[in-house]
């Protein structure tokens, strides 16, 4: 199951929520504000590396660029809306709003 | 269970009342249930909020929909997750909520989760 | 894959909105079939045709209807939250229409996937 969170996790519980649910190997996808999370170096880097032990991390890259964010996390994996489309194909989709 | 059932898990996340997707999940709720779809409902974080005992909506001009959920079995919604987590951290326990749920950890919920075809958060 | 998308908040205020037609677009492209957008929450403000961004903005609505038009992906907005919220027949965008709650468990039913998009 895909899981995207598309809220800052400076503003919202919706990251460290859906990390508790998250089942091994299932992919998350940072949009919108979620990409503040993957901001290399912020207070969220560690949990970002954490998560990635069992699931691969991604973030939609036009949100990173439309905000300034060149620096991701180690390993987080930036992809386009045809990227998004990909992973939506591949899994079900569960949207932590 | 037949082929064109489907697993659909509502998720609650926010505390009623301050917006309005609680009450519009509820109403999305209480018309999917006439369909015959594998329902579920999972509080989870201030979604737990939603089942608390005692709310009185009257002073803020609101209609109380806290007894709805008691009124779901009467829908054939049986299947009420509540994440154990959520609840202890807002000091909450069972005693607390309006209604007769699972009280079930995070892997358990997350477990439930992943077998869902359609999952709506509100 | 056969793709239904609920947008929960309203043009503008948030990003959903654009996010769901990004969405929406690249699915196309690729070759996938969005068989609709259902409008819940103050998604439903997507759908009135009163909107008048200004010229060097997106248009919000405006793409929303062409896309309805040019790939017959239709636009629903919940009759309930369109009432709350005075959203109407006589304002509704070309290729847009009210629906019931019933129409996105039809759905939820009948894509493979149904994405949320909102707040």
């Amino acid at each position: 199951m895909l899981h995207t969170i598309n809220t800052s996790p400076f503003e919202s519980p919706a990251m460290e929520e859906c990390i508790r649910f998250v089942q091994p190997g299932d992919p998350v996808l940072f949009i919108e504000n979620g990409v503040y999370a993957v901001q290399n170096g912020n207070r969220f880097t560690d949990a970002i590396a954490a998560l990635q032990k069992t699931s691969p991390v991604f973030a939609l890259q036009p949100d990173l660029d439309a905000r300034g964010i060149s620096s991701v996390a180690p390993g987080v994996e930036g992809i386009g809306y045809d990227g998004f489309v990909d992973l939506v194909e591949a899994h079900q989709v569960n949207s932590w709003l | 269970m037949e082929d064109n059932v489907k697993k659909i898990m509502h998720v609650m996340r926010r505390a009623p009342h301050g917006s309005i997707y609680t009450y519009e999940g509820l109403e999305m709720i209480l018309i999917m249930a006439a369909y015959e779809q594998d329902l579920s409902i999972a509080f989870i974080g201030d979604g737990v909020y939603a089942l608390k005992k005692n709310q009185n909506t009257e002073g803020i001009s609101m209609k109380g929909f806290a007894k709805t959920f008691m009124a779901l079995d009467g829908y054939d919604v049986e299947k009420l997750y509540v994440d154990r987590v959520s609840l202890a951290e807002r000091g909450l326990t069972e005693d607390d909520l309006l209604v007769d749920v699972e009280l079930l950890d995070s892997a358990e919920i997350g477990r439930r989760m992943s077998e869902q075809d359609v999952v709506i958060h509100h | 894959m056969n793709i239904g998308i609920l947008l929960k908040e309203g043009p503008y205020n948030h990003q959903a909105a654009d996010t769901a037609y990004k969405f929406a677009e690249a699915a196309i492209k690729k070759g996938h079939t969005v068989d609709a957008v259902f409008l819940y929450n103050d998604g439903v403000i997507n759908a009135t045709n009163l909107t008048d961004p200004p010229q060097d903005d997106r248009n919000i609505a405006a793409r929303w209807s062409n896309m309805a038009k040019e790939h017959g992906v239709e636009i629903l907005a919940c009759i309930a939250a369109s009432k709350r919220r005075g959203i109407t027949d006589d304002i509704m965008i070309e290729g847009g229409s009210i629906t019931g709650l019933g129409t996105l468990t039809d759905i939820a039913i009948r894509n493979d996937r149904l994405l949320t998009f909102g707040d």
